[in-house]
């Protein structure tokens, strides 16, 4: 069985600047799977590249085997990667429904208001708001909404990049404890990039260290928790 | 008998005052018909269109076109309506997005090349159909209704009807329907948008084909029996003004705001004595500028909210 999701040597970047020197990786069907690294080390560049949005780049991305560098972002969501992006990418003009209803634009099927439903039970907050501009909420509440609004494709992977940012630590321990919940009861994979390594590493099975755009470390969470560089690059002790 | 001379005296004052409240009724719906068409582009791209008069101007003549090789006119309006559908669509396609692509999220190169777009397309049409003015009867014919003692003219009748039903479908297209929301999706943040699956480039060439269509019916209402290729240059200003004071994101906004701009325009030009013809846009602008100070999104326009 092929990997839900193969990055092989990946190298990009913006115009002249490259930011990506060949990295590779791979999720694994169910599997929380997150990249560490600095600010500047690459991460949202990955994720760019994984989901369409970077023009310049080169080497090769598999979803469940199939070719996809090149594609739109649109036809990637339709292969069952959602990305939620750095800063949250809320669109403020909709309201919350509305931005959960467009979460669902490229699904046919009846179940979509019930699905909405779910994710309120889920982030009791949203139902709140659910007339609200998604613009008028605060980061927290924007960020459930980003991934709820991402589920909501019912993909097969999540792309999440950086969702603590900006966020309260209790906030973040919050919302972390919600995407373990998802990952165990739907099974959604997913591919976190962040800075906070301590709450990350509790949430992923497995683990990559970024580097000036290459993976300069891999493996289990548990490993990289008592890596030793790892440990104190980026847990602080 | 003094009672009886003084009201006719008012009466025939009121009977005044509304002759010139239709005509400029008349006026006011013609600029918003072309108000609606800027705030489909602005809502589904954020970007103003500066070539939407000469689109319609174009469109105004390919109707023309197809009603004098014996059309009947409704047919060759709607017959010019999908074909400007598709131009606009293609507009957007092949002069617009490669703009934008390469222009990386400045607006300036794109509201710059619709300058352009005005050029020439405002070249191309003599041209074509040559420099000489083209007869152009009235769609809704060119009999009146006596109201009060005033008579507003059915093509003002009609053209307010036709505004009526475009704001219907409007609000119905984005309030209603999927691609409706879509399209408002990528208005308000495109790339979010199409990290959901919405195809960004579709929903842009929708907006422009949608814009071109209703810019069709908007040059063939404002041709007054005769028309060149300066039809849309003065009532494209108006129709900005219209848009800014209703609001570029709302609909009923371009319609009021078109109504109120062509209304204030030609009551004070009748009544004000010192703005006469040649200042008559004036107080409208005077009321936009105050309208843009106390609510800059205009009246029905939205606020933008955001908060980090």
């Amino acid at each position: 069985m092929s990997a839900l999701l193969e990055a092989i040597d990946l190298v990009g970047g913006y115009g002249p600047v490259r930011v990506l020197h060949g990295l590779s990786f791979d999720v694994q069907p169910g599997e929380v799977v997150v990249i560490l690294g600095a600010n500047g080390a690459g991460k949202t560049t990955t994720l760019r590249a994984l989901s369409g949005l970077l023009d310049d780049v080169k080497g090769s991305v598999k979803i469940e085997g199939e070719d996809v560098l090149g594609l739109r972002p649109d036809q990637i969501v339709r292969l069952g990667v959602a990305h939620v992006p750095q800063g949250r990418g809320t669109i403020t003009d909709l309201t919350v429904e509305e931005n959960l209803r467009l979460g669902a634009y490229v699904r046919r099927d009846a179940d979509v208001q019930q699905d909405i439903e779910h994710w309120y039970s889920v982030f009791p907050r949203l139902g709140e708001r659910r007339e609200q501009p998604a613009g008028s909420m605060s980061g927290g509440e924007q960020q459930m909404l980003a991934i709820a609004r991402a589920l909501m494709s019912k993909p097969k992977l999540v792309l999440l990049d950086e969702p603590s940012l900006g966020l309260a630590p209790l906030v973040t321990r919050e919302l972390f404890t919600r995407l373990g919940e998802i990952n165990r009861t739907t099974g959604t994979a997913m591919l976190v990039v962040e800075q906070n390594a301590n709450l990350a590493l509790e949430l992923a099975h497995r683990g990559y260290v970024l580097e000036t755009g290459q993976i300069v470390a891999g493996g289990s969470a548990s490993e990289l928790k008592s890596d030793e560089t790892v440990r104190k690059a980026y847990l602080g002790y | 008998m003094l009672i009886a001379a003084l009201v006719a005296q008012v009466d025939n004052k009121f009977s005044e005052f509304l002759q010139f409240f239709f005509l400029g009724l008349g006026k006011g719906a013609v600029y918003a018909t072309i108000a609606l068409a800027l705030v489909i582009i602005f809502r589904v791209s954020g970007m103003l269109n500066f070539a939407q008069g000469e689109m319609a101007m174009v469109s105004t003549y390919v109707t023309w076109g197809l009603w004098t090789k014996g059309l009947p006119l409704v047919a060759a309006l709607i017959l010019a309506m999908v074909l400007s559908f598709l131009g606009g669509a293609a507009i957007e396609r092949v002069v617009i997005r490669p703009i934008e692509r390469k222009a990386r999220g400045n607006p300036l190169p794109v509201v710059i090349a619709t300058i352009g777009l005005f050029l020439a397309l405002n070249g191309a049409a003599p041209w074509i159909w040559d420099a000489e003015a083209k007869q152009f009867p009235y769609v809704f014919g060119s009999g009146s209704v006596s109201i009060a003692g005033a008579s507003i003219s059915t093509q003002t009748l009609g053209t307010l009807a036709v505004l009526v039903v475009e704001v219907a479908l409007l609000w119905l297209l984005f309030q209603k329907t999927k691609v409706g929301l879509a399209m408002r999706g990528v208005a308000s943040n495109s790339q979010s948008s199409a990290l959901v699956g919405v195809p960004v480039g579709r929903m842009l060439m929708l907006g422009w084909g949608l814009a071109a269509a209703m810019g069709a019916v908007a040059g063939v209402l404002t041709v007054s029996l005769a028309f060149d290729n300066s039809l849309m240059a003065v009532p494209l200003i108006y129709a900005f003004a219209a848009a800014t004071l209703g609001g570029f994101d709302s609909p009923v906004g371009a319609v009021v705001g078109g109504l109120t701009v062509g209304v204030v325009a030609e009551l004070s030009a009748a009544y004000v004595g010192f703005i006469g013809e040649p200042l008559r846009l004036l107080p409208a602008f005077v009321l936009i500028l105050v309208v843009l100070l106390v609510r800059p999104q205009g009246l029905f326009g939205k606020a933008q909210v955001s908060r980090v």
